[in-house]
């Protein structure tokens, strides 16, 4: 339980340092619905020229742009500022002050940050994703609910992963000015459900950069697309991938030297 | 024994002179960290490729070709937007605000140019790096989509003023952005909407050709075009001399209008500078 009690901790400090900023709240409401609506308008344009992309209609990719957005709330409130700590602290070799305290390192990187305000992206995902599933045909049953909330989780796993093992390439590679970029450009693939994709960049963007399971798969999940064995292979893919981040982790770590500390 | 007074160059020797330093130095600088150029640039093409994979597929579905655009044509489009795209990337609001809050701006106005000439030289000669690494990428996209390109050499002559242009205009659009920061350091509010704008009625989301009739008249008096669709259309859209001129026309006066704009906006920001840091 030690660990959630740590995470716990500087979630709440988090929060309490960022409440002090109010104005920033109506800032974020702004961008996430600004994004929202074009994001929207996008969606609109695409069905103006057709009535199914690839076999999924308006209403189910909504679905997918709701859990995209909401997901994306996920990763810049607790997992993006964090990543970009650690290479920021690896350049400025500041990141002493976290190792030497005595909690497991890997812990008290991935937990020290945390913007409540872009947790608004998680509500106005969710709205989308509401929308969306209010206009389907079909209606989503418990198991699927589940199944949906589960994938979600693990998905969010697997982009921890991804983006923790981006920033431990910082011990090797100091400039890393590009991961925000990077991440962006590639995480706004998920947008679309990864089946539109050629084969070789569906592939990538399913075992190399996990975004189909991050995003399709929790969507196939609520539109009833899910095949049993998918699920099964989401978890055991990020247990494995969870694993090899850890070694990679304190692999990058004995490269580690205070630079100016 | 006096020193001899260094002899005084012709002003516009002196900023050619600039220029070609400036330049020569990011150059170099860019050069030594080609790695990190590369993987900003991944980041930067995958929104061209989903922009073409989508219209592609659409396209494909309706039996090649949306409102008379070829899935050939939609690869040409999206492989050459990413040349332009790669030209028209200058110094962002963001790095504006990073300027302001972190007092970096003091430095530049103490230097006998106009800072926006320091912000052209350097990003112009980054542009000759990130043009010579993107060359294979648009190698791999060429085989892997297929583009349908037929041009002329008067299309690439324009085509290469063009994209000059296009990063003049969007330099002064941005500079004008990025002053806001000397009123206020939570300017991403404006920021956004402004990049949400410009990816709506320049031709940055899709081929303007397939917006609504309303859109594309809005987009007419605005100048997000002539940084993006204009430049892109002067290679895929076969247009008629008459046309490409006139292109080159209406960049001509956005950058006059943005330089005026730039100008104005400057002196009045400028006794606004009160560095936060430092």
């Amino acid at each position: 339980m030690r660990p959630v009690r740590v995470a716990w901790t500087f979630l709440r400090l988090g929060a309490i340092n960022e409440l002090q900023y109010r104005l920033n709240f109506f800032v974020a409401a702004f961008q996430s619905l600004l994004a929202v609506a074009v994001a929207l308008v996008v969606l609109r344009l695409v069905y103006s020229h057709t009535t199914e992309l690839n076999g999924w209609s308006e209403p189910e990719l909504m679905c997918v742009l709701g859990i995209q957005i909401l997901l994306g709330g996920v990763i810049r409130a607790a997992i993006q500022p964090n990543m970009e700590r650690i290479v920021d602290e690896v350049r400025d070799g500041k990141l002493d002050h976290a190792l030497t305290k005595p909690e497991d390192s890997q812990l008290l990187v991935s937990v020290r940050e945390f913007r409540i305000w872009r947790t608004v992206d998680v509500i106005s995902g969710g709205a989308v994703l509401g929308v969306g599933l209010a206009r389907l045909e079909a209606s989503v049953g418990a198991g699927e609910a589940l199944s949906f909330a589960g994938l979600l989780l693990v998905g969010g796993v697997l982009i921890y992963c991804f983006w923790l093992v981006l920033a431990t390439g910082a011990f090797w590679i100091v400039h890393m000015w590009f991961l925000a970029e990077l991440f962006e450009g590639v995480y706004a693939t998920g947008r679309w459900p990864i089946g539109i994709y050629p084969g070789w960049l569906r592939y990538s963007l399913t075992w190399l950069i996990p975004i189909g399971f991050a995003i399709t798969v929790p969507a196939e999940a609520v539109t009833s697309r899910l095949e049993w064995t998918t699920p099964l292979l989401a978890l055991a893919f990020a247990a494995a991938l969870f694993l090899v981040t850890r070694w990679f982790w304190r692999f990058g770590l004995r490269r580690y030297s205070g630079a100016s500390a | 024994m006096s020193a001899v007074p260094l002899a005084r160059q012709h002003p516009v020797r002196a900023m050619v002179d600039f220029y070609v330093t400036a330049m020569r130095t990011q150059v170099q600088t860019q050069f030594q960290y080609r790695a990190a150029a590369y993987m900003y640039l991944v980041g930067m093409v995958a929104e061209p490729v989903i922009y073409l994979v989508v219209w592609t597929t659409i396209a494909k579905q309706q039996g090649g070709e949306v409102q008379g655009i070829t899935v050939g044509q939609f690869a040409a489009y999206y492989i050459v937007w990413t040349l332009v795209r790669n030209m028209n990337i200058v110094f962002t609001p963001y790095g504006w605000e990073w300027r302001i809050r972190e007092g970096q701006f003091s430095a530049a106005l103490l230097r006998p140019l106009h800072p926006i000439h320091y912000d052209i030289a350097e990003f112009a000669g980054g542009k000759l790096i990130w043009v010579v690494l993107y060359l294979p990428i648009a190698a791999g996209l060429t085989l892997i989509f297929d583009p349908d390109l037929s041009v002329t050499p008067l299309e690439v002559c324009v085509f290469f003023v063009a994209i000059w242009g296009a990063y003049l205009i969007r330099t002064m659009l941005l500079w004008l952005l990025g002053m806001v920061t000397f009123w206020t350091t939570r300017g991403s509010a404006i920021f956004e909407t402004y990049i949400m704008a410009e990816l709506l009625l320049s031709g940055r989301l899709v081929p303007l050709k397939l917006m609504p009739e309303w859109t594309q008249s809005v987009a007419d008096f605005l100048p997000f075009q002539w940084a993006f669709y204009f430049p892109i259309q002067t290679l895929v859209g076969d247009l008629p001399a008459g046309e490409l001129l006139g292109g080159l026309g209406m960049q001509v006066l956005w950058i006059a209008v943005g330089s005026f704009l730039v100008w104005i906006c400057f002196r009045a920001s400028v006794s606004k500078y009160s560095a936060v840091g430092n």
